[in-house]
């Protein structure tokens, strides 16, 4: 009897023997995720699932990502699969408007530049010593895209996912801090004033219709591997410009989307378990994915101040750090620095154009990055 | 292949396939606005 009610006691004890320094230290990392999140608005519906996810797998004995742990489940469900981050993708083409970009098509351009920090940080992961897959999804960090690099970490280097997307969502919430400084560095006083004349008019529905066909079929012919990004994002966004399947839209956008970032946010988080998070590694990974985006922006801007020269001064070349995936953030950012310099400048929606173009941008880098891999052997 | 060959190989095929496809894109799509511009469509 009293042996058995001591084994019961030695039951309720059980967790808070087990817990060591790496549980008590991704408990607080959780802890900061939440509070970044609720208290600081930083990409509140990820960090909060990802912070509450990291606190539930870092408990000892409850094995939550155990063999048959719930978030093992939602974890193989969707992720170990690559399913959630295609779903959001057709959110995401859903909720976007490329009517900017269209009406300015030379913005895909920036779109371009913007992804330069992509390859960059690839290189300089390879140079630390990362292997060949785990350099391609931290550079990927770059492509300041959430479901692009759950996609190509969850496939290519699972044991990274935790940080990378960390990472990834964390910067992309930073960028109103980190792209300013850069702006003001790389910028003269008078690129900064310039005021851009208004956009072209607007487009033809038949254009906005025929956009996300053409982008499917000629991007998928050029980086197959990269279809399922291109192709659900586009599939997104030609149910909303076609207008005829506005319930398949608005559960797109909403429903379906809630449901996935929920399940995304807390498999994230799940993956971020002391042993395998708390290393030297991670803190080497987030610091390349701050350099990545840094690297995103300067290439941009310097983009943007060639295109200056190009036109003979008619662009702004602060539009050139709007060409990243932070949609649309970025443009706003722009905006607000813009108007900081000069009160007439509105360069809105030509940072709109650049940030959709970049939105574009990075799922095509990511696409053709995996069409090279497997030209060159390295994936199937 | 060593990690010299593959940054390369990844910086100019990747980057330059990336500007290479986003290039192609604002061709066509200023090809299709001229096609099918807002104004006609408007009247």
């Amino acid at each position: 009897m009293e042996q058995a009610i001591l084994g019961g006691l030695q039951g309720l004890i059980n967790g808070f023997l087990h817990l060591d320094w790496r549980s008590l230290v991704m408990l607080g990392v959780g802890c900061l995720l939440l509070w970044l999140g609720i208290k600081k608005d930083c990409e509140p519906l990820l960090l909060v699932p990802i912070g509450f996810g990291c606190i539930l797998t870092n408990i000892p004995l409850a094995d939550l990502m155990g063999e048959e742990g719930f978030l093992r489940v939602i974890y193989n469900m969707g992720v170990a699969n690559e399913l959630f981050p295609l779903l959001i993708f057709v959110g995401i083409g859903a909720m976007t408007d490329f009517g900017p970009v269209l009406a300015n098509p030379s913005t895909f351009l920036l779109g371009a530049a913007g992804q330069f920090g992509i390859f960059l940080t690839l290189i300089l992961a390879l140079a630390l010593g990362f292997p060949k897959l785990d350099a391609v999804s931290i550079g990927i960090i770059g492509a300041c895209d959430g479901p692009t690099a759950i996609y190509v970490t969850s496939r290519y280097a699972p044991h990274l996912l935790g940080a990378v997307s960390v990472a990834a969502y964390s910067y992309m919430s930073l960028v109103p801090v980190i792209q300013p400084p850069i702006m003001r560095l790389l910028t003269t006083e008078k690129e900064r004033n310039t005021i851009m004349g208004t956009m072209k008019g607007s487009v033809s529905k038949t254009t906005k219709l025929l956009f996300p066909l053409v982008i499917t079929v000629i991007g998928g012919l050029i980086a197959p591997k990269g279809l399922p990004l291109l192709g659900t994002i586009m599939l997104g966004n030609l149910m909303k410009e076609s207008g005829v399947v506005a319930r398949l839209t608005k559960a797109s956008e909403n429903e379906i989307a809630n449901v996935v970032t929920l399940f995304l946010g807390l498999s994230i988080g799940a993956t971020m378990a002391g042993g395998a998070f708390l290393n030297p590694q991670t803190l080497i990974i987030l610091g390349l994915g701050f350099l990545a985006i840094c690297l995103d922006t300067v290439c941009g801007l310097l983009l943007g101040k060639l295109m200056r020269v190009l036109s003979g001064g008619k662009i702004n070349p602060l539009i050139g750090a709007a060409g990243i995936s932070a949609f649309p953030m970025a443009a706003r950012v722009v905006q607000k620095e813009g108007q900081k310099y000069n009160k007439k400048s509105y360069l809105l929606m030509h940072a709109m154009g650049a940030n959709a173009g970049g939105q574009v941008g990075s799922v095509i880098a990511a696409a053709v990055m995996l069409s090279v891999l497997s030209g060159m052997g390295i994936i199937k | 292949m060593d990690n010299v060959t593959f940054g390369i190989t990844m910086m100019v095929c990747g980057m330059g396939g990336t500007i290479l496809t986003l290039w192609i894109f604002s061709l066509i799509m200023t090809l299709l606005g001229k096609i099918f511009p807002e104004s006609k469509e408007g009247k």
